[in-house]
């Protein structure tokens, strides 16, 4: 028997982390990722919360961020890609052009 | 080996593969498959959480479609540890821990005794029978929405990736 608590409790614990190398990291790439273990933090609040009421909508939902992220990720990397053929670089305070 | 020996064990595989991708400075391959293995955990969480469908799901999509997609870029561009950058300032590193680390201690000491015991599962919980069922009725607009998603994305994917449009 999986005690939900801690279930919860990993999924924020892997939420701080994506978040600390979101705001911390410089490479694009590697944001990208920090971003996708957050989604994923989530995806495990929403599976355990779905074990706890005993309800299948969580995970459905489950599928749609499945869904979102793979998108996110197809247009993300297309980003990345035009961006790193025009800065040769994929240093994220190189791309300001649109910065205050 | 109960279930949960098996979740501590994945869950802090998933919290040091989490960890090292965040901190994989020189070699972002080395990253991308920290974060397999942190994805391959959690898919290990999903079915201790008898959400079976999910967990296959996971390694499927997630372990084998978007972290190859990711490597797939890393090695079409070719990065040497040059192009990486220098890492931001301290105190930005700092603040963003501190930020971190206070958000997740606020949630941590909300967590005890929020929730009770969970309830009795019915039959076939978590299967792909049960998934599709509340897939295709309750939520059968959102997944047709959904294939609309996909394929905006993967025509803005060509679009951006294409060097000359015609």
């Amino acid at each position: 028997m999986v005690p939900i608590e801690h279930a919860v409790a990993l999924s924020a614990i892997l939420f701080a982390i994506g978040a600390v190398g979101a705001l911390v990291r410089r490479n694009l790439i590697v944001i990208f990722m920090s971003i996708e273990l957050m989604l994923n933090a989530a995806n495990l609040a929403l599976v355990a919360f779905s074990r706890q009421w005993a309800d299948s909508a969580g995970q459905v939902f489950v599928v749609m961020v499945t869904v979102v992220a793979a998108a996110e990720v197809a247009v993300g990397l297309g980003i990345l890609l035009a961006l790193f053929r025009n800065r040769e670089s994929l240093d994220v305070e190189e791309a300001s052009l649109l910065r205050w | 080996m109960t279930p949960a020996f098996f979740f501590y064990l994945f869950g802090a595989i998933a919290v040091l593969g989490a960890l090292g991708m965040v901190a994989s400075v020189r070699n972002v391959v080395a990253g991308a498959l920290s974060l397999v293995c942190c994805l391959v955990a959690l898919g290990g969480v999903y079915v201790l959480l008898e959400a079976y469908l999910v967990g296959v799901l996971q390694i499927l999509v997630y372990a084998g479609a978007i972290v190859v997609l990711f490597l797939f870029v890393v090695m079409l561009l070719n990065l040497r540890g040059g192009e990486l950058g220098p890492a931001r300032q301290p105190v930005v590193r700092v603040a963003a821990v501190a930020v971190a680390a206070a958000l997740l201690w606020r949630f941590l000491a909300l967590l005890p005794g929020l929730l009770g015991s969970p309830k009795p599962l019915p039959e076939g919980f978590g299967g792909y029978r049960e998934i599709g069922r509340v897939l295709f009725t309750d939520y059968v607009l959102a997944f047709e929405v959904s294939s609309l998603l996909l394929l905006a994305a993967m025509v803005g994917a060509v679009v951006l990736v294409k060097r000359r449009i015609d």
